[in-house]
């Protein structure tokens, strides 16, 4: 390694005196972006609970229910792996609550529905290792959207991907062509399922963004339980909190090199 | 269209016959009890699960369907290329196509999670979506040769004998590169994700195809007691030949592309060496007993002329290729999906493990029922209508070429 590629990284890795300054103020940014002040930033490090609630109303706006979904907003997620204090599973917690799944007695344990999960990723070469939720990616260009015989693997006008039940035929292709091994097939028959998440044996099924808590202009359950780690937001609104972290801050994406533009985006991955 | 020395009729209803028809429908009825029993199930009774989402099904329905487009090449050879000494094998080609895609695509059919919304697959079509466009190909294939059959039978229409030939040919070129795309499409998948599986699965087309026709013919001709002579087996023994030799280029050349890619290393080492069931399928079942042994057994010099060694090797491309199927099927699945590339990763959901699959009994029985239905719609098929050839025997097939 060269004498300035050992420097680069004593300035951003090592636990100096410096490092945590710099971290510190890694901090500062990320929250200055969460709430589009610095000042706010501060208010939210006093009171973190009550201020982030208010700020996260003003993230989506309800759709009425007359009008279908609005095709100048993309919705999308940041998620920040480094306070996500749990790896995520707050999170998965969360949405299995929300939607009812983690419940097939009969399935084996690789044939279970899982629509969120942490996953691991140590690094090969330096054993670097962080821990992130995963669930669909909603990409922009969906693979499972486009192998979809019937269309029932779809994506709505605002970005959502999710899967029609009424018309799902069960073929799996959708769960063949995902990067992300997002999606989940229902091995068994269900009952007391959720008015609010359609769930049945036979059909592919995986996150929908919580797409009836966005229309009611809440956030999805996984955000609402990792405030500190989690924006939710219009991505093609420049000056949403999730457009201005993102500028800030970046957003990657998990196989980025498969340009499928993800909705939902990670910080320090 | 063939001569008119070529005689055809209907097999005879002898006791064989009808023993043949309770054997196929008895293995239809076990495949069908096993559908009822997954259908109210669920999947879990299979040994499917969320990682390797296709299974033992899939192999039987793809072989089904790739054979299907294969078997009638013996007519298209006939038609299409004006080779007359396999014209009088068309029909019987053609039959065989029809039953093999049908039995294939009830076993697709039946494996849904929803089988009841079948209506739904033929009314809601997403026309980027390859298996959308194999919906159509595989109707468009049914009624095309179906027209195919009809010309051949029928005198009034032999005019458009060479232009059905034709079309069903050409249709049946597209079938097999949409099935093989159905894999070419992903991409997600290591091992698939590539346009050479177009033109792989044609090529597994031609010699499932015609080792199936192979097994079929000989059945048909000793059962009924009519002659088949060794001009037209010889044909079909070289021709098997050439076939055997073509899947195996294009497999050379997929793992040669792969090996060359350092992104694909991954899973061609885990296909070819580390793979346990799968690299044993693949070396021993696929390569050595599925394409060399077949293709020793025709070249041997002290076999040449011995009508077993072709039934043999005709019966092992058919296992070879089953196993083909198995491995590039569920041997591409068992390998994880690569999230963070030069990563480890681990997960309650099985993420950077290999994934594990034991076929359950009801899909065995589910997939051989496909089998079942598709030879007993050839036993009713030569029962009820002239696709058989009275005699090919050297002496009427010399003069009918």
């Amino acid at each position: 390694m060269s004498n300035s590629s050992v420097n680069n990284m004593s300035q951003t890795a090592q636990p100096s005196a410096d490092g945590n300054n710099q971290v510190d103020a890694y901090r500062r940014r990320f929250m200055g972006a969460i709430t589009g002040t610095v000042a706010a930033a501060a208010a939210i490090t006093l009171v973190p609970g009550v201020f982030l609630r208010e700020v996260h109303a003003a993230d989506v706006t309800p759709r009425p229910e007359d009008q279908p979904a609005d095709a100048k907003i993309r919705w999308g997620m940041l998620i920040d792996t480094r306070r996500l204090t749990d790896g995520g599973e707050s999170m998965v917690e969360a949405c299995k609550k929300e939607h009812g799944w983690g419940n097939d007695p009969k399935a084996r344990p690789d044939q279970q529905a899982q629509w969120i999960r942490t996953v691991k990723v140590t690094d090969k070469l330096t054993k670097n290792s962080f821990t992130l939720p995963v669930m669909c990616q909603h990409c922009e260009t969906a693979p499972c959207v486009d192998v979809c015989p019937t269309g029932a693997s779809m994506k709505r006008a605002d970005g959502i991907v999710q899967v029609n039940k009424h018309t799902c035929i069960g073929c799996r292709y959708c769960m063949m062509a995902c990067p992300y091994k997002a999606r989940s097939f229902v091995h068994e028959p269900l009952t007391d399922q959720l008015p609010h998440s359609p769930r049945g044996m036979g059909t592919v099924e995986s996150c929908n963004m919580c797409v009836h808590r966005v229309d009611k202009g809440q956030i999805p359950a996984c955000a609402e339980a990792a405030p500190q780690a989690v924006i939710f937001g219009d991505l093609n609104d420049p000056e949403s909190r999730i457009s201005r972290a993102m500028k800030a801050l970046g957003g990657e994406q998990i196989r980025g090199d498969l340009g499928l533009n993800t909705g939902v985006r990670y910080l320090n991955i | 269209m063939s001569s008119k020395i070529i005689t055809y009729s209907e097999v005879g209803a002898g006791k064989g016959f009808y023993t043949l028809l309770a054997i196929f429908a008895a293995i239809c009825a076990v495949g069908f009890f096993a559908f009822l029993y997954l259908e109210h199930e669920g999947h879990y009774v299979t040994g499917m699960n969320n990682q390797i989402v296709w299974g033992l099904p899939h192999v039987f329905a793809i072989f089904l369907i790739v054979a299907a487009s294969g078997a009638l090449n013996i007519g298209s050879i006939g038609t299409v290329f004006r080779k007359k000494i396999y014209q009088p094998l068309g029909r019987l080609s053609a039959l065989l196509a029809i039953s093999l895609l049908v039995g294939g695509l009830v076993v697709l059919v039946l494996d849904l999670g929803h089988a009841d919304r079948l209506i739904i697959a033929m009314t809601h079509y997403n026309f980027k979506s390859i298996f959308a466009w194999n919906i159509i190909l595989y109707n468009g294939f049914l009624g095309l040769v179906g027209f195919y059959i009809w010309t051949m039978m029928d005198r009034k229409l032999k005019e458009a004998y060479p232009y059905a030939g034709f079309m069903a040919f050409t249709w049946r070129l597209l079938l097999t590169m949409g099935t093989g795309s159905i894999f070419g499409f992903l991409v997600a998948r290591q091992f698939y994700d590539a346009a050479i599986m177009a033109p792989l699965f044609i090529a597994m087309s031609f010699s499932l195809g015609l080792a199936v026709f192979i097994l079929v013919l000989f059945a048909s001709y000793k059962w009924t007691g009519r002659e088949l002579g060794d001009l037209i087996i010889n044909r079909l023994r070289y021709l098997l030949a050439i076939f055997i030799a073509a899947v195996l280029f294009f497999e050379l050349m997929r793992h040669l592309s792969n090996l060359y890619a350092t992104e694909h290393h991954g899973v061609e080492w885990f296909i070819l060496r580390d793979g346990g069931v799968y690299t044993q399928l693949f070396w021993i079942v696929q390569i050595f007993l599925g394409s060399l042994v077949p293709l020793s057994l025709i070249f041997c010099r002290f076999l040449a002329g011995n009508r077993l060694s072709l039934v043999i090797a005709a019966g092992l491309v058919i296992l070879g290729g089953f196993a083909q199927l198995y491995v590039i099927l569920i041997g591409g699945q068992a390998f994880p999906l690569v999230l963070f590339p030069g990563a480890d990763v681990e997960s309650s959901y099985f993420d950077g493990v290999t994934n594990s699959y034991s076929p359950s009994i009801w899909e065995i029985m589910l997939g051989l029922g496909g089998v079942g239905l598709a030879f007993l719609m050839v036993t009713i098929g030569v029962k009820v209508l002239r696709f058989l050839p009275e005699s090919l025997s050297d002496g009427i097939v010399d003069k009918a070429r």
